[in-house]
């Protein structure tokens, strides 16, 4: 504990900003990890070019990560930062504006050279200026830096690429944040004089921000009074492998993943690499059409088949996933959404596929569709696709997006003993054996695979005889089949609970959303409603079918509005199945909604009513 | 299971559904012959799988009393990748053509084959699209004039075999549709074989590019233009008072004129060895065609090496044993947690 005074606080946010090398993404994880082990609640934003490396110094290049945690609960990364951490001119530039009037911004002020001014598009030194608007706090982080490992005998440029973790260790002295996890992390990583020159850079942070007069003392988040239990912090691509992991285990059959690389689902792939042990066999396939196929392949030899994607994969994916769905296998196909059209913006934020999920395939070809709404929702998310998907013999699609797949928060572990359990049971009986005989509660066709005698049968993609599976080009036999199929995935809907409603079950306005904007939208409505609002929120995991009591909820309330990060996708389909006049939330920037935009706009909503 | 597999006839392989090929369609006698090698191969009629993709030929799943997919153009090794690679324990078959195998599904035979996934990749050549109703194809014939091109072909036809050459095959061979007796043989050795056996078959096309192959398929034509290859043989072909055979000098072939009392071997014809290191012999002799050369048939190429299914089942075996049977309360529950109290 710090020989300065500290001062109690219920929540701050803190974003750091550098070069896309100075390692902004490491140091945010870092202070996220010791942040979860304070035990405050939290949430994350990095935003990051899609250049790996821009030009040092300019505006391309510039890498953030923002971290909010509190004593309360919270469910987003904050709308606009408490804290600036900027390594040079650009990602002052580039981020200053965002944070909040008064707020405090720390610069690198070895970094703040003619040059570098200059290229981030300033024509003096910005910070005299901005100290009218900001607490500005210079640290000359490079200087001390070298100085802190100067006994190394690094070269200058081994010893620079430490600095974030100076930087690192003075945010942890400022809001008295362990250390230790940190140096355990180290330790486990590097050794010799780069593991030295970390551990030595962190504490002399950590130390400069004990001794030097810049700051007058030091602040404490409480920990947050959270649902009791047992918790890790967690991204929604960690969750997703594991939920990923998890329905091999539940279901008691192998996965198997068919991935190719793409941004921002290449590290659910990587992740589940990693669980051979598990029985998991990952695939990194040739493109994303081979993904998706061999995943169906390994589908119809018995596997639990996955596929992950984004957006220009899941364009590709559709003519199999249409065969997934002719053919009647259970198939999961993650799309972890991010900005388009096109290869658009591929690091960056857009709930734009939903339309796609819902109807990128030619002809009448339903398909069920989920999508997460939390980080750690990804993991129960992916798990209840997997039942869908073999209970009803269907494939599922799985929404994500770039903001649940790369932030974080702390996560209830669940109670494996307590997960739903479903084991997978083969059809094996030969005799009567017809491949698309129909169970009547849920019109799923048997899984009868290969190796096993009596059941053996051919599917495909050409048009299916009733029962028998046969090639079939017979006009009503046709209609039929679209029918059975079309009600085969509505039926999902009897296994899904009916809407929880935030708030009143009753009111002026609903605002409904789907994905990851749940945290925005339920604080900017519970906001609303500490305003006196007459207004309620529900958030839609189901996009297909929808729960079954969703078109009753909607009668409750007088106005509808639907926040989406996209021109309105969610929206024409509530006008078009309930005939309600939904109003469209649209915002197509790449980032997230922040909560003050949707409070406002209820509050526009609900007023012209009152005029 | 392998006693019954034994009692099996080319019958059990037949499905009930009515084939529906052109009449002289080449496919029937490959049908038929694959249904005859089948029981011989003593797998288990259940542990067959045939895929395909589509056009002509990728009817056939349809045909055989197994299991089978009919996909998507161009996509079936991709998914008897997935078959394969999740059962190992399966006899998988994929059944492609020149147009679905080598245009829209190029990407996926190459990296197939490339991987040395155990399965056979049977591609049947008519050069020429057939269910589209014939445009050219891949291994159609510079010059050739189809509906799609009444001018004539202007793109440079592809080799299956140096294509699959090319992408590292460790089983590549050619057969005929209508030679039954080396058809029945080239499959069986396709069979056995470890990794991805590829196999070139002739096939005639009645209605779109009749006779094609007449010269090989004709069984008194062949002996003047196919040359038999036989492991550990020199490459001769032709009948008495006409052989000739087959020199290869720094990767180039060239004939040389036999006569009948010639030692074939001492005249500098090379002789057929499968099991090159190196694919550039292989190559050498996909480079033959009519009517410069004889038509080599048989098997080109039979290396080995690791399948792409071996390495996996190592890698799930190693780390089984590293880690043991993965826990998932234990991931769940790993690296750093904390616990909030009421």
């Amino acid at each position: 504990m710090s020989g300065k005074p500290t001062e109690e606080i219920e929540r701050v946010a803190i974003r750091f900003c550098g070069d896309s090398g100075d390692g902004m993404q490491l140091t945010g994880t870092k202070f996220t990890e010791a942040t979860a082990l304070a035990g405050n609640d939290l949430s994350t934003l990095p935003d990051y070019p899609a250049e790996i490396r821009a030009p040092a110094g300019t505006l391309a290049g510039v890498s953030g990560f923002q971290v909010h945690f509190s004593s309360a609960d919270i469910r987003t990364p904050a709308d606009s930062p408490d804290v600036l951490v900027a390594f040079n001119p650009a990602a002052l530039r580039a981020n200053v504006e965002d944070v909040r009037p008064g707020g405090m911004v720390i610069v690198n002020v070895d970094a703040f050279t003619r040059k570098n001014i200059q290229r981030a598009g300033y024509e003096d030194d910005p910070l005299p200026a901005l100290g009218d608007r900001f607490e500005i706090v210079e640290v000359p982080i490079t200087s001390l830096n070298r100085a802190a490992v100067s006994s190394l005998g690094l070269g200058s440029r081994d010893a620079d690429r430490a600095k974030n973790f100076f930087a690192l260790g003075l945010m942890y002295w400022l809001y008295n944040r362990p250390m230790e996890p940190t140096l355990r992390w180290l330790e486990s990583r590097f050794e010799g004089n780069v593991l030295e020159a970390n551990v030595r850079v962190l504490k002399a942070g950590h130390a400069f921000g004990e001794t030097t007069e810049l700051f007058p003392g030091s602040f404490i988040v409480p920990r947050a009074k959270i649902q009791p239990g047992i918790y890790r912090n967690i991204t929604g691509n960690t969750a997703m492998a594991w939920g990923i992991v998890a329905a091999g285990v539940q279901l008691q059959r192998p996965v198997f993943l068919g991935a190719y690389p793409i941004t921002p689902a290449s590290d659910v792939l990587h992740e589940l690499a990693r669980y051979r042990h598990f029985g998991v066999k990952t695939f990194q396939a040739e493109d994303e059409i081979a993904a998706i196929s061999a995943a169906i392949g390994a589908s119809f030899a018995g596997n639990l088949g996955i596929t992950t994607t984004s957006g220009p994969g899941m364009v590709l994916k559709q003519e199999a996933l249409g065969l997934a769905v002719m053919t009647e296998l259970p198939l999961v196909v993650v799309d972890i959404q991010r900005a388009g059209p096109s290869t658009g913006m591929p690091t960056k934020i857009e709930q734009g596929d939903l339309l796609l999920a819902l109807h990128g395939r030619n002809g009448v070809s339903p398909v069920p569709v989920l999508a997460a709404y939390s980080p750690g929702d990804c993991f129960h998310t992916v798990l209840e696709a997997f039942q869908i998907a073999v209970t009803y013999m269907t494939p599922v699609v799985v929404l994500s997006d770039t903001y649940l797949a790369n932030s974080a928060e702390p996560w209830l572990i669940p109670d494996v003993e307590a997960l739903p359990r479903r084991p997978v049971e083969f059809h094996t009986e030969a005799e009567g054996f017809q491949p698309y005989q129909r169970d009547p509660e849920t019109l799923a066709r048997p899984w009868a695979i290969p190796g096993n005698p009596g059941t053996e049968h051919r599917i495909g993609g050409l048009s299916k005889e009733d029962v028998t599976g046969n090639v079939a080009y017979d006009p009503a036999n046709n209609e039929h089949m679209i029918a059975l199929r079309n009600e085969k995935v509505q039926r999902i809907a009897q296994e899904i609970s009916p809407i929880e409603i935030f708030g009143s079950d009753s009111g002026k306005l609903l605002v409904i959303g789907w994905g990851g904007t749940h945290g925005a939208i339920t604080s900017a409505v519970e906001a609303a409603q500490e305003d006196g609002l007459s207004v309620s929120s529900i958030h839609l995991r189901h996009l297909n079918p929808f729960p079954p009591n969703l078109g009753e909820v909607l009668g409750r309330f007088d106005k509808i509005l639907v926040p989406e990060l996209n021109c309105g996708q969610l929206t024409p389909i509530l006008r078009s199945e309930f005939l309600v006049p939904a109003e469209l939330m649209a915002k197509n920037q790449g980032q997230p909604f922040k909560v003050q935009e949707i409070r406002d706009r209820i509050g526009n909503v609900l007023d012209e009513e009152v005029r | 299971m392998a006693a019954a597999a034994s009692k099996l006839t080319s019958k059990d392989f037949q499905s009930d559904q009515d084939v529906r090929w052109c009449p002289g369609c080449g496919d029937y006698s490959i049908l038929a012959n694959l249904q005859r090698v089948m029981p011989e191969l003593g797998v288990p009629r259940e542990n067959f799988v045939f895929v395909s993709g589509i056009g002509c030929s990728s009817r056939f799943p349809y045909y055989m009393n197994t299991y089978g997919m009919h996909t998507i153009h161009g996509r079936a090794p991709a998914f008897a990748t997935g078959i394969k690679a999740t059962r190992p324990d399966l006899s998988v078959w994929v059944v492609t053509g020149d147009g679905d195998g080598l245009s829209i599904g190029g990407n996926h035979l190459l990296h197939t084959i490339r991987r040395n996934v155990n399965v056979q990749i049977l591609l049947f050549n008519n050069r020429v699209y057939g269910l589209t109703k014939g445009q050219y194809s891949p291994t159609s014939r510079l010059g050739m004039k189809t509906k799609s091109t009444p001018d004539g072909a202007i793109d440079h036809p592809i080799d299956p075999l140096a294509f699959a050459l090319g992408a590292g095959a460790t089983f590549v061979a050619r057969t005929i549709d209508v030679h039954t007796q080396h058809l029945q043989e080239v499959l069986r050795r396709a069979h056995a074989h470890r990794g991805t056996s590829f196999v070139e078959i002739l096939q005639n096309c009645p209605v779109y590019n009749d006779n094609e192959w007449l010269e090989v398929e004709d069984r008194k034509q062949r002996v003047g233009a196919a040359l038999v290859l036989e492991d550990d043989e020199p490459l001769v072909w032709g009948s008495e008072g006409s052989r000739a055979g087959i020199r290869i000098h720094d990767g180039v072939p060239s004939v040389i004129e036999l006569a009948d009392d010639h030692d074939a071997v001492a005249k500098g014809v090379a002789i057929h060895h499968e099991r090159h290191e190196t694919p550039a012999y292989a190559f050498a002799l996909a480079s033959l065609q009519r009517p410069a050369f004889p038509l080599p048939i048989g098997v080109f190429r039979a290396v080995d090496k690791p399948s792409y299914g071996e390495l996996l089942e190592d890698q799930v075996a190693t780390a089984r044993s590293r880690r043991g049977e993965g826990d998932l309360a234990a991931l769940l529950n790993s690296g750093d947690t904390w616990e909030v109290t009421p």
